[in-house]
């Protein structure tokens, strides 16, 4: 193969990846504009998604389809669920505590996680077949297209939800101001209980339609949660475009950098792009500096 | 501040005497293992507790410490004490240089500015095979000796370990007391206010994360001697969270709360023995009840317990008569 087929190999698998950090990176950022909190637990959700359709697909017997809708609903409950019991009744959050206790509830769900399931690595069947398409040089999996598919459905959705709807513009003007929003009316608890939902449902979406190509265990959801974590800061914790950017980037640099470099060290190029970033643009890539309010 | 010194006097007492009620082997290589958590938990207190500057990297120093000792000493034969100092001052510069584009950010990017450097120290230690042995370990590390004495055994390594524990202890009491520990505390309450006082806060904040990464890696030097073998599965990210959740769980800006945490969280897997795989079930609930019901730490919320109880015995007391 010639570097430019590889490189454009790289490409469709890095963007992919990236994919699927921008769907997880986005759930960070809905949770933190609604209530500053950096859900460290929102990997676990990842997690979650592709082992509960696992469960629908071998244990109840469910075609795709269902197993999937029900995966995502059966995740969304956790994470509302989540929120009630941990975050809710917290008399005086600070940011510290609430780190605390998102890694608490990340290690507790991935015990009980690794408690049901056990501590095997499991396949999920990809959702059309795995004949690999040649487009152009690159070959491309049906399970890629339908990553790419179903992510910019989300992302859609996710928009235009945020954009139009009465809750949407709740929540936003909640992130703007969370006590401005309670005097105008605003239900902040509820609003607070939607974004957990909403960025549960966008990462178990995130789980599912990535198992396929990666297998799913009750441990995959540390990295997966850390790389989101990353597309979010580089797209300046915003819901919207600067996220997805900021996970297709990720993506790719991750893939060229782990093909033509070194697979050892693909993690670690993710890091090294993330902390040059902060060094350099700490405010993240797409927006614009704000000044400090002391 | 004579009250200080008599308190700080009765921990040394109770710490050098505990081996005598202690006959379990088992037991006091446990406590051997709480002292080495206790100097990274006050390390990372210094910086998170009194600076207020979170890290989620300090697996990462705590490795590097042990595994600059263990190459150092298992594959080019150099004395023990002499990598051990080698290590903590290469640490130290580095975390000095490193710290002063990273303490420039705040919160959550600090947070996650750290976290990434701590894992790319980690990846490092499972891909450079040809020095570290890769994710199956360094072995062969000499352990420490002083004057004839070998500290190969665990009553000795109790000894050696809470020797530098304790040194640590006081010298980071001293510190919190001085005028750099007003500057410290005064950064964590308003940083602007700080400077506006005249604390350089920039360089005061480098200062602190790399004298806390240095003793850091002193601990890590120390675990690699005790253990005689290093392996990266010791200095990933969950062993960085883990050393918050000790800062935290002890109480945030108290060096006794560091040796609390440290106790804790270095005694609970064992007893939590009985549940094998599931402890980190147990794990997971203990930490987030913790920070929900005893937001101040053990230091704070047992004497508060404590106050809790007696007020009601007495009002039952009472109530009765």
């Amino acid at each position: 193969m010639e570097l430019s087929d590889q490189i454009a190999q790289y490409l469709v698998s890095g963007l992919s990846t990236g994919a699927i950090y921008a769907l997880i990176g986005i759930g960070f950022a809905i949770i933190y504009n609604a209530t500053e909190i950096i859900n460290f637990a929102q990997g676990e959700l990842v997690m979650l998604g592709g082992m509960f359709s696992l469960f629908f697909l071998n244990a109840m017997h469910l075609p795709l389809p269902a197993a999937v809708l029900l995966a995502v609903a059966a995740t969304t409950g956790a994470g509302v669920l989540f929120e009630r019991l941990t975050i809710r009744p917290l008399k005086s959050p600070t940011p510290l505590a609430l780190v605390i206790i998102t890694i608490g509830g990340s290690i507790l769900i991935r015990g009980i996680a690794m408690m049901v399931w056990g501590k095997d690595t499991h396949a999920i069947p990809a959702f059309s077949g795995s004949e690999p398409l040649s487009i152009g040089a690159a070959t491309i999996l049906p399970q890629h297209l339908w990553i790419f598919a179903l992510t910019a459905i989300a992302i859609i959705a996710n928009k235009l939800f945020f954009q139009y709807s009465i809750t949407g513009k709740a929540m936003r003007a909640c992130a703007a101001n969370r006590r401005a929003a309670g005097l105008v009316g605003i239900d902040v608890k509820k609003m607070v209980l939607f974004s957990f939902a909403i960025s549960a449902s966008l990462g178990s979406l995130a789980g599912i339609i990535v198992a396929p190509l990666t297998m799913t265990s009750y441990d995959v959801g540390i990295m997966l949660g850390l790389k989101g974590f990353c597309a979010a800061i580089i797209g300046g914790l915003s819901g919207g475009v600067g996220t997805v950017l900021g996970g297709l980037l990720l993506g790719v640099l991750e893939s060229l950098g782990a093909g033509l470099v070194s697979s050892g060290y693909k993690d670690a190029i993710a890091f090294i792009i993330l902390l040059l970033i902060l060094f350099i643009r700490p405010q993240g890539l797409f927006s614009r500096a704000q000044s400090e309010r002391v | 501040m004579n009250r200080e010194i008599l308190k700080f006097l009765l921990l040394v007492v109770v710490i050098l005497l505990l081996p005598l009620a202690i006959h379990e082997g088992y037991l006091l290589n446990v406590l051997v293992f709480v002292g080495i958590h206790t100097m990274l938990a006050l390390a990372l207190n210094l910086l998170l507790g009194y600076a207020g500057q979170i890290s989620l990297g300090q697996a990462g120093f705590f490795g590097l410490g042990a595994y600059i000792s263990g190459i150092l000493t298992a594959t080019h034969g150099i004395n023990p004490w002499l990598a051990m100092v080698i290590a903590a001052v290469v640490v130290t510069f580095m975390a000095f240089l490193v710290g002063f584009p990273i303490l420039k950010l705040k919160g959550h990017y600090l947070a996650m500015a750290t976290l990434g450097l701590g894992i790319i120290i980690y990846i490092v230690f499972n891909e450079a095979v040809d020095h570290t042995g890769g994710p199956s370990g360094l072995s062969g590390i000499p352990n420490l000796s002083l004057a004839g004495i070998t500290f190969d055994s665990d009553l000795k390594n109790y000894y050696l370990i809470w020797t530098m524990t304790l040194i640590s202890m006081g010298l980071a009491l001293n510190l919190v007391h001085s005028r750099i520990g007003r500057a410290l505390r005064a950064i964590h309450d308003s940083e602007v206010a700080a400077r506006v006082m005249g604390v350089n806060a920039r360089l005061l904040k480098v200062q602190i994360f790399a004298l806390s990464a240095g003793l850091s890696a002193i601990a890590g030097s120390l675990y690699a001697h005790t253990l005689t073998f290093v392996a990266p599965a010791s200095f990933g990210f969950n062993f960085s969270v883990e050393l918050v959740t000790m800062v935290i769980i002890g109480g945030l800006a108290s060096i006794y709360g560091s040796l609390l945490g440290a106790a804790l969280l270095t005694m609970l897997p064992e007893l939590l023995r009985a549940f094998q795989d599931y402890d980190i079930i147990v794990y997971g609930l203990l930490l987030v009840v913790m920070t929900m019901y005893m937001p101040g730490g053990l230091v704070k919320g047992v004497p508060r317990l404590f106050n809790l109880l007696r007020t009601k015995l007495k009002r039952s007391s009472t109530a009765n008569a």
